[in-house]
């Protein structure tokens, strides 16, 4: 056994009584308001996200306000329900900015000092969901990576530069904005208003990507040198952790949905479902699921104890990113022609899937990264 | 005498000479290949060929092209040329042949394929799509689905049910359908992409005359197994060059952007190079097979193989672009002329090609075949088999 193996705190991997309430009323609420019908309906609209059913949400169930302690608004829990609210996100594809808000932005202000004025006033609102938060990094960016250098503070403390695809941003009102001055790397709250944020053509219809250009835009530092470099690590490595229980929803969608299908699809005279090489691969699909689900409780877990935690979500995004496009690709093909057409959830499946798996790294990354970290070098 | 490599170039020399390419008009230099019989050297004389042994026509395709004479677009009339001519070349009467493969291989007339419907993919011989016979008229009632180019098809090869009381196999009739003809709807359904390139094709009453059955009455199947084997060779069997289709422009991107480059992403796509050269080869192969016999089950491993192979390619593209591949170029409802697995941007490729082992068979019904009728296994116990197709549980 390694050095490091020995230390580990034993995981709590299961979902606690609180946790199953919590994801019972999310799950209620989805079913309710986030139909097939609806997701395909809005998503070619100028309004592809459900601003109300964000509202419900974020404010009505708290849930943007999780892992915020009491103090400053929030409901002090911990990344294991933020887990759990996504798993279900993840299981209806539901079109609201929780990832954006409630978790990029979020605990990048978590990361700063909460007196500070700034965090004083704006964490409260966002914990309370009367305001919507995004982060203004590619989504594709990792933990690790360098502090970006694409937006710059100007003598004046406005900001200019231009970020491209950022997670949520088209319905955020404030942007946290990393950018680098005179003093070196600092974050900063910036009203959208002051922004030009445009809504690119996003693979994931359900969830979209902005190009975000500042232009003198007057905004406020928060956190400035070594403290905004790791609330901004922070907030990619949560939102890493995290999104490995969106992917596990989506990989949980997959096979109940592909079941249930194969189960009532009659050809040859039989339901296809009977066939044992389509069986197998729904058994390996569940196996898959096990794995995820594991893995992403790990994750959730270790971000809340705070151990562990580089490791936990690397492995995480190695392991369940590739999972979750697996079992959707495969969902498609079991369905047949119908998994091919447009009136079919599927696709909308897929496309989260993939842009998840692009999301804060992709698993080729990840795996590259843990290399490191277990000492496997090349 | 067996025509020769030599025969067909000195031939297409002189044709070429009669017919300049940059001045002739497009239709006429196709119409006059055709009749020159260097289109399909493969098929009998009068009907675009020659007779000639099938490995020779990459050749003449190639001498053309070089020449630069206008092509006859094979993507858009794709299902005529891979399904619809090998099966009326099988089945046709010495009339139908005359009537239908000449504007097919022009272009002149566009085909596309009316077998699936909602209740029957897979298991083709379920089918329900009703013909029954009036006069010197067929009378065709049903529904088809996922009919791909459907808006764009003057013709389309149709499967129906003519007897509903002897076993499924058994009670099929294939025609030659009129896609002008009263009583066809064609509605578009939109797909994964955004793209409406597959329809619903509604047929009401719709009348085909006796002269346009091909094959005997009853005998469906049968004429439906040709164009299935040749659809799943004309699919994943096209002569392509090296670094031809998805592999190309995935090295192209790797070439042209290092800044994306990782040794992981490396690795796989030299993997997938590897691949796609040997799955080349493979295909160099089966048509050199195929020079010396008819489409056998060889042609569903190649299709097996050309979908896998495109998904994994795609799916590796997006990953490679990384913040660019969370884009997309286009949602919107058109309805494309042609079918284009390789067109537009990443993201469209990748969800295209989610298509590609569903269409024309899935992989899961292919290595059913493969392994039935290549390797010898026994086969799953079959329901089906000798029960009349209206008393079959559904
Ligand atoms: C892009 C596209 C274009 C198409 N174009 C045309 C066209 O132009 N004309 C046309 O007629 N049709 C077309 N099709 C239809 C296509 O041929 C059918 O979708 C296909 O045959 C599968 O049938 P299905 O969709 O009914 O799936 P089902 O038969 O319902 O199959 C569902 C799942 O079960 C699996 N399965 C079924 N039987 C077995 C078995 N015995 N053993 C193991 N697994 C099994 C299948 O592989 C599949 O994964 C097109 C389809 C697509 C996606």
């Amino acid at each position: 056994m390694s050095e490091l193996a020995r230390e580990l705190p034993t995981p709590d991997l299961l979902y606690s009584e609180v946790e199953e309430d919590l994801r019972s009323s999310v799950r209620d609420l989805l079913t309710d308001r986030v139909t097939p019908a609806a997701l395909l309906a809005r998503a070619e609209t100028a309004e592809p996200y459900d601003l109300k059913l964000w509202k419900t949400l974020a404010a009505d169930l708290g849930t943007a306000g999780l892992m915020v302690p009491e103090e400053l608004g929030g409901h002090g829990a911990t990344t294991r329900e933020a887990a759990v609210v996504l798993e279900e996100l993840g299981r209806s594809v539901a079109p609201v900015p929780f990832l954006g808000s409630a978790v990029l932005a979020t605990t990048a202000l978590l990361g700063a000092d909460s007196a500070d004025p700034v965090i004083a006033e704006l964490l409260p609102r966002l914990a309370g969901g009367e305001l919507t938060g995004a982060l203004a990094v590619p989504l594709s960016t990792a933990p690790g990576a360098e502090f970006p250098a694409t937006v710059t503070v100007n003598a004046d403390g406005t900001l200019s530069g231009r970020v491209g695809t950022v997670a949520d941003a088209s319905v955020a009102e404030l942007l946290v904005v990393p950018a680098t001055g005179p003093d070196g790397p600092g974050l900063y709250a910036v009203e959208a208003t002051a922004a030009t944020v445009t809504e690119l053509v996003s693979l994931d219809l359900t969830r979209r990507v902005a190009d975000v250009v500042l232009e003198n835009a007057p905004a406020r530092r928060f956190t400035s040198g070594e403290q905004a470099v790791a609330a901004l690590d922070n907030a990619l490595t949560t939102a890493a952790g995290l999104l490995a229980s969106e992917q596990t929803g989506l990989t949980e969608w997959a096979l109940t949905t592909t079941v249930t299908y194969l189960k009532g699809r009659y050809q040859f005279g039989r339901p296809v479902g009977g066939f044992q090489s389509l069986k197998h691969r729904l058994a390996n699909l569940y196996t898959d699921l096990v794995n995820a689900r594991a893995t992403a409780r790990y994750a959730a877990d270790a971000l809340a104890g705070g151990f562990d935690v580089p490791i936990a979500v690397a492995v995480a995004q190695a392991r369940v990113a590739p999972i979750a496009v697996h079992a959707v690709e495969e969902a498609i093909q079991l369905h047949g022609g119908i998994g091919m057409t447009w009136e079919h959830p599927a696709h909308l499946y897929l496309k989260r899937a993939k842009s998840d798996e692009l999301a804060f790294g992709t698993p080729g990354r990840h795996r590259s990264r843990l290399a490191g970290l277990v000492d496997l070098p090349a | 005498m067996t025509v020769t490599a030599e025969d067909l170039r000195g031939q297409v020399e002189r044709f070429l000479a009669a017919h300049d390419p940059k001045t002739t008009d497009r239709l006429e230099f196709l119409r006059a290949r055709f009749d020159a019989g260097l289109a399909w050297v493969l098929f009998p004389e009068g009907l675009g060929g020659q007779g000639a042994p099938r490995a020779l026509q990459p050749g003449v395709d190639a001498a053309f092209a070089a020449a630069g004479a206008p092509d006859n677009d094979p993507r858009r009339i794709g299902i005529g040329l891979g399904m619809a001519a090998p099966t009326i070349l099988a089945f046709g009467t010495p009339e139908q042949r005359q009537r239908y493969l000449r504007p097919l291989w022009t272009g002149e007339e566009v085909w596309c394929q009316l077998f699936s419907e909602p209740g029957a993919g897979s298991d083709l011989a379920a089918l329900a799509t009703r013909a029954v016979r009036d006069g010197d008229d067929w009378v065709v009632t049903g529904q088809k689905v996922w009919t791909s180019g459907a808006h764009n098809a003057q013709w389309a090869i149709l499967v129906t049910r003519t007897d509903p009381d002897v076993p499924k196999h058994q009670g099929m009739t294939y025609f030659l359908c009129d896609m002008t003809a009263p009583g066809v709807e064609v509605r578009p359904l939109r797909q994964i992409t955004g793209e409406a390139e597959f329809n619903e094709v509604f047929l009401t009453g719709v009348r085909i005359p006796d002269s346009q059955r091909l094959g005997a009455v009853g005998e469906g199947w049968k004429v439906a197994q040709t164009t299935l084997m040749n659809e799943r060779v004309a699919i994943g069997g096209n002569a392509v060059p090296r670094e031809g289709g998805l592999i190309g422009l995935v090295a192209k991107t790797w070439r042209d952007r290092p800044e994306l480059r990782t040794p992981e992403l490396r690795d796989r796509l030299v993997q997938h190079w590897v691949e796609s050269e040997a799955l080349r080869l493979a295909g160099s192969r089966l048509r050199q097979q195929l020079a010396v016999g008819a489409p056998g089950p060889e042609g569903s491993a190649m299709k097996v193989a050309f979908s896998e192979l495109n998904q994994k390619l795609t799916g590796l593209e997006i990953e490679l672009l990384g913040e660019e591949g969370l884009r997309y170029d286009d949602w919107t409802e058109r309805r494309p002329e042609k079918v284009d697995f390789l067109g537009r941007e990443a993201g469209y490729r990748y969800l295209r090609a989610k298509g590609n082992s569903i269409e024309g068979g899935t992989s899961e019904v292919l290595r059913n075949i493969i392994a039935e009728r290549v390797l010898g296994l026994p086969s799953e116990p079959r329901v089906d088999k000798d029960v009349a197709w209206k008393d079959l549980p559904r």
